[in-house]
């Protein structure tokens, strides 16, 4: 059943602030196996010009993707999630993200088609500080793909 | 903003040195956890199978994790990616054995844009087949 369109434009509420940690961040970096001192060590990422370690590019997707649970889990929009996969990913960065910031996404539904029976959705998130500054876009596609013909 | 590379040193074509990470299941484990996506295709090579994969397979977020390190080496500051954007276009199997899977990835500059950007372009295989399509980086240079 294709989704409804109406749901084009409609934005959900920011969400409750994430505060990002230096541990945290050492552990998605390990878990890529980057050894990139400016995650780890608070100098060699001052020596780079930023005030704290940073994360790696892709660690804010976890702060968006949850956020756009709230997107993908709304019954009346319908998707079925145990057939979604992630068609495409973006971001743009206004600055890194960093150890100590307070993030908090308002999640954005920007499309909705139905494509030889496959339901995409187009989410973006995007990324505020504690202080209202913008950090980061994420564009995230999900295709829930077309069930089998029984 | 500390770039190691200087935009005067750059042209389009330009090679970024290449190079292959390893994945294997007990890494997609660690992602799993430090990501937050314990999705079972990525790690339950049964419920894989019911989904109609071939087996387990890569977190799409961790291939994208690795590729871009091409560009962070290359650049030194990890905050010199401005933009990074990917398409997920085969997926990436993790057989259940010693050796696991391998990412391959190159990147050239591909145009040179205003306020000493650049655009890098990424390729990225994995047995033999692309994995991510219109894989590009916008990176703030020196």
């Amino acid at each position: 059943m294709a989704l409804d369109q109406s749901f084009v434009g409609r934005a959900y509420p920011p969400t409750a602030p994430y505060e990002v940690g230096r541990e945290k961040i050492r552990e998605f970096a390990e878990a890529v196996g980057d050894t990139n001192p400016a995650y780890t060590d608070p100098e060699a990422a001052k020596a780079l010009g930023h005030s704290d370690v940073i994360a790696p590019p892709t660690f804010v997707f976890a702060i968006t993707f949850k956020a756009a649970g709230d997107v993908i889990q709304d019954p009346q929009l319908g998707l079925d999630y145990s057939r979604v996969v992630h068609g495409d990913q973006k971001f743009a960065y206004k600055r890194p993200v960093r150890a100590g910031d307070r993030l908090s996404v308002t999640s954005t539904i920007e499309a909705v088609k139905s494509l030889a029976g496959n339901d995409i959705v187009d989410i973006r998130g995007d990324v505020h500080d504690e202080a209202g500054e913008h950090v980061v876009t994420a564009w995230t596609k999900l295709v829930s793909r077309a069930a089998e013909e029984a | 903003m500390t770039a190691k590379i200087s935009y005067a040193d750059v042209e389009v074509g330009t090679e970024l040195p290449p190079q292959s990470f390893p994945v294997t299941r007990a890494m997609l484990v660690q992602y799993a956890g430090a990501s937050g996506d314990f999705n079972p295709i990525h790690w339950n090579e049964k419920f894989a199978a019911e989904v109609g994969l071939p087996d387990v397979i890569a977190h799409g977020m961790f291939t994208m994790a690795e590729a871009i390190r091409v560009v962070t080496d290359w650049v030194a500051d990890p905050g010199a990616v401005v933009e990074y954007g990917v398409r997920f276009t085969k997926p990436v199997v993790v057989p259940n054995d010693d050796k696991g899977a391998l990412i391959e990835v190159s990147a050239k500059v591909a145009a040179l844009l205003d306020d000493n950007r650049v655009r890098v372009d990424l390729t990225a295989m994995s047995a033999g087949q692309k994995v991510l399509g219109m894989s590009r980086a916008v990176v703030q240079l020196a």
